[in-house]
């Protein structure tokens, strides 16, 4: 279908495009546009003004910044699963946009966008979430870090206020001894996660030191799966790892559509998140 | 009406548009190339692949304005001379194809794939072409005329 009528901007600096957005509150951004446009054509979406953030320099590139990587808003699932800096400094990001949609949405789908979009099926918030990155928002107001934990607030909900714009991602460098594994499961290739998890599992001695675990769509929001994690700390790699992932399910409240009901994804969750734990502990 | 100049087919063209026109309409609509359908409302089938800057995009999720300076190359652009494009003979070879309503798409997704693979093996062909459906085929010949297509593209290059 063809999009119902919207007003087009195409602001020059960061700065104009958040004063666009703050002076109109039924004003969207539009980045690569993945997410938004199949909105704008199923007609589910009706903004008044599109601000086009694509050509902002500001919000491009992916940049190594000694105990972070800073990933600008812009940068697209495929450089990002591409770039250098975040394949050693955050693997589990690489790993992850390699999963999202297929080629050519990558060509175009931004990081930032997945994030902003806020779509607990997207499988980049489960993933940020699990590596507590650190959102960086900026407006007139000047710039806002928001934590992952506080920026996803309810279903396509962020914590971004009227004419704030996300720049970019703070994503911690782990440092040695982690090892990482998203597992998606969906009915065909390039459909969305009926159930992911992100893992992040730091090794030593045998035994489990830490681990960390965002689950995809099991809720309005992307959750950690904190019980499973807990159970998970100091435990000796074997048999026992599948009983502590019988938790990652816990304190979750996922959705019924057309493709599983809660009882499945919940099932799915326990199921994927021993896999994804396994494989990122190296012990598949 | 935003103003944009775009090139299609090596052809450069302005156009004043409406911003909710969508880059395949501006192509099928305006620049008369046809040869990229719509498939679907969802950007699932991949039917309306166009290269645009050189890599893989789904033209129907994207806007005629976002493409403005932008360098569109659609099926309609591969042939030379009137000689169709070695992805395009081997899809005809290797019968890749039955109502033909995704094979524009293909093509395009074929050669974006081998812009990094040039000689994908049958797995990576797909996973190259995992956005791009097709109802009709079962995709076995689709992905022989990607190998065969990689074959020969790989044989031009290395000619003298």
């Amino acid at each position: 279908m063809i999009p119902a009528q919207f007003e087009y901007v195409r602001p020059g600096s960061l700065a104009e495009a958040s004063q666009a957005l703050a002076s109109d509150e039924d004003a969207k951004v539009l980045a690569g546009g993945q997410s938004l446009l199949p909105l704008l054509r199923l007609r589910l979406a009706y903004p008044s003004t599109l601000v086009d953030v694509g050509r902002l320099d500001e919000l491009k590139g992916v940049h190594d910044r000694g105990d972070h990587v800073f990933i600008g808003a812009m940068a697209t699932h495929d450089e990002v699963m591409r770039s250098d800096v975040v394949n050693a400094g955050c693997p589990l990001v690489a790993l992850a946009a390699a999963h999202v949609a297929d080629p050519a949405i990558r060509h175009r789908g931004t990081f930032g966008g997945s994030l902003a979009h806020a779509d607990p099926a997207g499988d980049m918030p489960a993933v940020v979430l699990a590596l507590d990155g650190v959102f960086v928002a900026r407006s007139a107001r000047g710039e806002r870090e928001i934590p992952a934990a506080d920026f996803f607030v309810d279903y396509l909900e962020s914590s971004l206020g009227p004419g704030e714009i996300l720049a970019g991602v703070k994503i911690p460098k782990l440092g040695e001894g982690w090892g990482f594994h998203y597992e998606k499961f969906h009915r065909t290739a390039q459909a969305w996660a009926i159930v992911g998890v992100a893992a992040a599992v730091k090794r030593s001695n045998g035994a489990i030191a830490e681990a960390r675990i965002g689950l995809t769509n099991m809720g309005p929001t992307p959750v950690r799966a904190r019980a499973t994690e807990s159970a998970l700390q100091g435990m000796e790699l074997g048999d026992q790892i599948r009983q502590a992932c019988e938790e990652a399910a816990a304190d979750t409240s996922p959705p019924s559509d057309l493709h599983a009901q809660p009882d499945f994804r919940r099932h799915l969750a326990r199921v994927l998140t021993h896999r994804a734990v396994r494989t990122a502990a190296g012990t598949p | 009406m935003p103003r944009i100049t775009v090139t299609v087919d090596g052809v450069k063209y302005e156009e004043d548009v409406e911003p909710r026109l969508l880059l395949v309409h501006l192509l099928r609509e305006r620049l008369g190339k046809t040869g990229t359908p719509v498939g679907c409302d969802t950007s699932n089938c991949g039917a309306c692949t166009v290269m645009l800057d050189g890599k893989s995009v789904k033209s129907c999720s994207v806007l005629a304005v976002q493409a403005d300076g932008c360098d569109v190359v659609t099926i309609e652009g591969l042939g030379v001379n009137g000689s169709m494009h070695p992805m395009q003979q081997a899809f005809h070879e290797e019968h890749a194809l039955q109502c033909g309503y995704c094979t524009p798409g293909m093509v395009m997704a074929a050669i974006d794939l081998l812009r990094d693979d040039p000689d994908p093996s049958e797995e990576r062909i797909r996973h190259g072409l995992e956005g791009n459906l097709c109802r009709c085929t079962g995709y076995c010949n689709i992905v022989r005329a990607v190998r065969r297509g990689a074959q020969e593209m790989g044989r031009a290059v290395t000619m003298p």
